[in-house]
């Protein structure tokens, strides 16, 4: 009887919970990828991208798929350029859904880079989505979007 | 001094594509964790690294908190000329660390 008592409160929670996400999004969206993301999330990309439209494409996230220990993850974003003083990469742009705050890293390329791609290792504090926008020398901007799951969180050991 | 280890050929051919790798000894307390007691532990991070070609910036990031520990980072430049690069890091509590590396160009 208890347990039944327990599942109908946690569907009750759950769908209060999607019920509220649902309201609080409309105004947030202005690109597909962005739509299942928290809203600090959607804010952050809104800062970087100023409400212009982000294309699909063009940037590659290599991001291990499964990750055992969330607080060093091995990441490296390439973004398909030729890099001359005219066509260039100016900035790549990591978010992500969960962690505390929505920023993974902001990087700031020159057309003398020969190639855009930037890697460094970043912290998960849990299962989630992550979003690299790349800003070219056109104003174009391009994003792709990639799940990990996350087995140990970051930060959490220490609870523990 | 904090410990910078940095990864630059010493040697390359003009126009060739180098890889250039950073890592710096750093804590990146997030500022999101508590101790037993309750207490939040400040946050202590290195906020802005750049990297700069004989003076002139070639590469800049910013870091989070979401930057693992000992941050590593790695990019790209085109060999040109002979040069020193020079890598600077600065973060919370006026940290600031620098360090720097020559390549040959042939």
């Amino acid at each position: 009887m208890q347990r039944r008592d327990v599942s109908t409160r946690r569907r009750f929670l759950g769908l209060a919970g999607s019920t509220a996400a649902i309201g609080a999004f409309p105004f947030a969206i202005s690109i597909r990828e962005v739509e299942a993301t928290p809203e600090t999330m959607a804010t952050a990309i809104r800062s970087v991208t100023g409400g212009a439209t982000v294309q699909t494409g063009k940037v590659k996230l290599d991001i291990p798929p499964l990750v055992e220990n969330g607080n060093s993850v091995p990441m490296t974003v390439t973004v398909t350029s030729p890099m001359t003083s005219d066509d260039y990469v100016k900035s790549i742009h990591v978010f992500n859904e969960k962690n505390p705050q929505p920023n993974l890293g902001n990087f700031y390329l020159k057309p003398g880079a020969g190639r855009a791609q930037v890697a460094t290792r970043v912290r998960l504090a849990d299962s989630q989505k992550i979003i690299a926008i790349a800003k070219l020398s056109d104003g174009s901007l391009w994003s792709v979007t990639t799940e990990v799951v996350v087995t140990l969180a970051a930060c959490t050991e220490d609870v523990m | 001094m904090a410990a910078a280890l940095i990864n630059v050929p010493k040697k390359a051919k003009s126009g060739d594509v180098i890889e250039i790798k950073t890592l710096m000894s750093h804590i990146m307390e997030t500022g999101y964790r508590h101790t037993t007691t309750g207490a939040v532990v400040p946050r202590d991070i290195i906020t802005s690294f750049t990297c700069r070609f004989d003076g002139e910036e070639i590469f800049r990031a910013d870091l989070f908190p979401a930057t693992a520990a000992n941050p590593f980072i790695s990019f790209f430049t085109v060999a040109r000329k002979s040069g020193k690069f020079d890598f600077e890091w600065i973060g919370d509590n006026g940290f600031s660390e620098t360090a720097s590396a020559s390549i040959t160009v042939e």
